[in-house]
C-alpha cells in the first residue's frame, strides 16, 4: 500500500474515534504547550533581569563596600576607625581624580511625604543623590536644571522633581522655583526631569531628586552608617576604558580608605559581570524547566503508547481482516505508526498553538514577562514527533505480528 | 478435463510439538477444478477450518504442496502470502467482519486499498466498489453503514468485497451461519450465480440443505477426507 493510502487509513482510524484520540493528545498537547511556555517564562526573565540592569546605565562600573575580607575590624584597623562604607567623599575624590569617565553618582533612598500647598503625595521615593546622576543614567532635566555639586557641598535644600510628581502637585504650572515641603523640611524646586517612565522595577516619574548630603543629614543618621552609600556608579566613557577607569578607582579608593592593597574594603564590579552572573542563574533555571518540559512530554508519549496498545487490543478484528484482505505486516505495522505519529503530531501543533498563546496571555495579562523562544516551537514539534514515533513503534509492532487467524476469531 | 485452480497433495498439519501435537490434517489430496462449486463438511475438529486457513493462504502446511493457479503457494514469506490472498482470494465470513464505522462502499474497497499491483485512483477504487455492490443488488446501498443493513444485506457487503479484486477463488465459510432461512436463501442464489459467471467457490458448512447447491461435497473427519462426490446437483431454488 503506498505512504499516502497508509496515511488515509490512519486518518480515518483517528477521525471515527475523535473523543479518544483527542484525550490521548492531551498528554502531548500540554508536555509541547509546557516545554514552549516554561522557555518563554524563564526568557521573559532573563531579559528582565537584563533590562533591570542595562537600566542602571551603559558601561557602568559599581563600586561596592566589601566585608568579606576580615570585615568591620579590618575597616576599622587599617581606616584609622571609620566605619566602613562609601562616603560622599569617596564620590568626590572618584569624580576628581579618574579620567575618562562620564560621572559618578550613588544614589541613597528614603520614603517620605511631599507636600505644595494643599495637595499631599504620601510614600514618594526620595532619592539623595550627586551631580553626576544625569550623566551616569543618561537621564535628562526638561525644565530648569539638576542638583550641582555646589548643592551637595552647601547642603543646600532644593529639589528636582520627577515628570508625574511635577505634574501631580503643580499641574500646568511651572514647579521651578516653588517650594514644597519634603517631611517637614522645606526644599526649592531648581528643576523637572524629563519622561521617563518605569524601568525595571523603578517609576523614575515618580521620584524626587534631592542632594545626597541632605538625605544624610535630614533622613538618615551618620551615627548608624547612615552617610554612607552601597554603591557607588561610576560611568566609563566607553567599553574600551573600562578596564583602566576600574583600576583608576581602586588606586583612588585605596588612597582614600587609607587601606591596604591586599584587602580593600571595597569590590568593584561592572553590569557586564552582574548580567553575565544573572545570565548563568537564569540559564540553570531554564534548563530545569526544559527538563520538567520534556519529562512531560515523555509521560504525553507513554499514554499514546497505553491508548494504542488498547487500541490493537480493541481493533484486533478488524487488523485480521486487512491482513485477510492483502494488509502485509508492514501496512498494518505502518497504519499504527501513522496513527501515532499523527496523533503525536497534532498534539503538538495544538501544544504549539497553546504554548504561544499562553505565553502571549501570560504577558498580557502582566502575570509574568515572557519572550517567545523562536527555536522553542520546532524543538517542541520535533520532540513530539519522536515521541510519536519512538512510543508508537511498539504497538504497531504488536499489531503487525498478530495472526491473522487468531486475529479474526477474536470477538 | 478442466484446468484445476487448486492442487493441493499429501497435506499435514501439526500444532505443537511432542507429546500435545495436534494433527489437524493427516495427509490430505484433492483438486478443485476452475469454475467448481465445492463444499467442505466435517463436525467442529475434523480439520476443515485448518484446510481453508491454508486454502485461504491465512497458514502454511506442515508438509505437502499446495498449488494454487500453478503456483505453488505453500512455502511462500508472509509478505507474499499477502499479496496472494490480496489479488487470488475473496473471503466470505460467518460473522461478515465488515468494519462497523465505515460505509459500504469503504468496505468494499478494502482489499482495493492493499493492491498494490494496480495502482488505481480513489475514484477508480469508488467505482470498481459500486460495481462490485451492484453485482450483489446493493447498488442503493453504498452509502450506508453495517448498522443500518440487514444481516443478508451486510453479508451481500462482504461478498462484494470479496469480489471486488476478481479473485480466481471465493471462500465461504459458513456463509449462512448467522442467517434466516430467507436471507439463506438469497445468499445462496447469489453464490450460485457467481458460479454461473464462472468463479469458482469453496465454501464451508454444516448444514446439509446448504451443501445440496453445491456441485460437489467433501467430508472431513478426523483431519482426513472420508468421502468425495459430486452432488445430485438440485440447482436454483432448492428447498433448504
Amino acid at each position: 500500500m503506498s505512504l499516502w493510502r497508509t496515511f488515509k487509513v490512519a486518518w480515518e482510524g483517528l477521525t471515527l474515534n475523535k473523543a479518544r484520540s483527542f484525550l490521548t493528545t492531551l498528554g502531548v498537547i500540554i508536555g509541547v504547550g509546557a516545554v514552549i511556555v516554561m522557555m518563554a517564562v524563564s526568557a521573559g526573565a532573563e531579559a528582565e533581569i537584563a533590562d533591570q540592569i542595562n537600566a542602571l546605565g551603559a558601561n557602568l562600573v559599581m563600586v561596592m563596600p566589601s566585608f568579606s575580607r576580615g570585615g568591620f575590624g579590618s575597616g576599622m584597623g587599617a581606616g584609622a576607625g571609620r566605619m566602613p562604607g562609601l562616603t560622599y567623599e569617596d564620590i568626590d575624590a572618584i569624580a576628581q581624580n579618574v579620567t575618562g569617565i562620564n560621572g559618578v553618582s550613588a544614589e541613597q533612598t528614603t520614603n517620605q511625604t511631599v507636600k505644595a500647598g494643599s495637595t499631599t503625595l504620601e510614600d514618594v521615593s526620595i532619592v539623595g543623590t550627586t551631580a553626576g546622576f544625569p550623566d551616569v543614567r543618561d537621564y535628562r532635566v526638561a525644565e530648569g536644571r539638576f542638583l550641582t555639586d555646589i548643592d551637595n557641598d552647601r547642603v543646600n535644600k532644593v529639589v528636582v522633581l520627577g515628570y508625574d510628581v511635577a505634574h501631580e502637585l503643580f499641574g500646568e504650572q511651572s514647579a521651578v522655583g516653588q517650594s514644597i515641603k519634603i517631611a517637614s523640611t522645606k526644599f526649592t524646586v531648581v528643576g523637572v526631569m524629563g519622561e521617563k517612565g518605569v524601568v525595571g522595577n523603578t517609576d523614575y516619574d515618580g521620584r524626587v531628586y534631592i542632594p545626597l548630603t541632605v538625605v544624610f543629614k535630614k533622613f538618615t543618621f551618620a551615627r548608624f552608617g547612615g552617610d554612607s552609600v552601597r554603591t557607588i556608579y561610576v560611568s566609563a566613557e566607553s567599553k574600551e576604558v573600562m578596564e583602566d577607569v576600574m583600576s583608576q578607582v581602586t588606586t583612588v579608593l585605596i588612597r582614600q580608605h587609607d587601606v591596604d592593597p591586599a584587602s580593600p574594603d571595597f569590590s568593584l564590579t561592572t553590569q557586564e559581570s552582574i548580567i553575565d552572573t544573572a545570565a548563568s542563574t537564569t540559564e540553570a533555571f531554564r534548563d530545569l524547566l526544559a527538563w520538567v518540559a520534556g519529562v512531560s512530554l515523555v509521560v504525553g508519549g507513554i499514554g499514546i503508547m497505553n491508548i494504542m496498545l488498547v487500541s490493537v487490543t480493541e481493533r484486533t478484528r478488524e487488523i485480521g481482516l486487512r491482513q485477510a484482505l492483502g494488509a502485509r505486516p508492514r501496512d498494518v505495522r505502518l497504519q499504527f505508526l501513522f496513527e501515532a505519529v499523527m496523533l503525536s503530531l497534532l498534539g503538538g501543533l495544538v501544544g504549539v498553538i497553546a504554548g504561544v498563546g499562553g505565553s502571549y496571555l501570560f504577558n498580557e495579562l502582566g502575570t509574568m514577562r515572557t519572550e517567545l523562544v523562536t527555536e522553542s516551537i520546532p524543538l517542541a514539534f520535533s520532540a513530539a514527533a519522536a515521541v510519536g514515533i519512538f512510543f508508537g513503534y511498539y504497538p504497531a509492532t504488536r499489531a503487525a505480528q498478530l495472526d491473522p487467524i487468531e486475529a479474526l476469531r477474536r470477538e | 478435463m478442466t484446468e484445476s485452480l487448486i492442487e493441493i497433495t499429501d497435506l499435514t498439519k501439526i500444532y505443537g510439538t511432542g507429546a500435545i501435537a495436534v494433527h489437524a490434517l493427516r495427509g490430505v489430496s484433492a483438486t478443485v477444478a476452475r469454475g467448481e462449486f465445492v463444499a467442505v463438511m466435517g463436525p467442529s475438529g475434523s480439520g476443515k477450518s485448518t484446510l481453508m486457513n491454508i486454502l485461504g493462504c491465512l497458514d502454511r502446511p506442515t508438509s505437502g504442496t499446495y498449488v494454487l493457479g500453478g503456483e505453488d503457494v505453500s512455502r511462500l514469506s508472509k509478505n507474499r502470502l499477502a499479496g496472494v490472498r490480496n489479488r487470488q482470494i475473496g473471503f466470505v465470513f460467518q460473522s461478515y467482519n465488515l468494519l462497523p464505522k465505515s460505509t459500504a462502499a469503504r468496505n468494499v474497497m478494502l482489499p482495493l486499498l492493499y493492491n498494490g499491483h494496480q495502482h488505481l485512483t480513489d475514484g477508480e477504487c469508488h467505482e470498481r466498489a459500486v460495481s462490485a455492490l451492484e453485482l450483489v443488488g446493493l447498488g442503493d446501498r453504498t452509502h450506508h453503514r453495517p448498522n443500518e443493513l440487514s444481516g443478508g444485506q451486510q453479508q451481500r457487503v462482504a461478498i462484494a468485497r470479496a469480489l471486488v479484486n476478481d479473485p480466481s477463488l471465493i471462500l465461504a465459510d459458513e456463509p449462512t451461519g448467522n442467517l434466516d432461512t430467507q436471507s439463506s436463501e438469497e445468499i445462496i442464489e447469489l453464490l450460485h450465480k457467481l458460479h454461473d459467471q464462472g468463479v469458482t467457490i469453496v465454501m464451508v458448512t454444516h448444514e446439509p440443505g446448504i451443501a445440496d447447491h453445491a456441485e460437489r461435497v467433501i467430508h472431513f473427519l478426523d483431519g482426513q477426507i472420508v468421502s468425495d462426490k459430486l452432488n445430485g446437483a438440485k440447482r436454483k431454488g432448492g428447498k433448504l
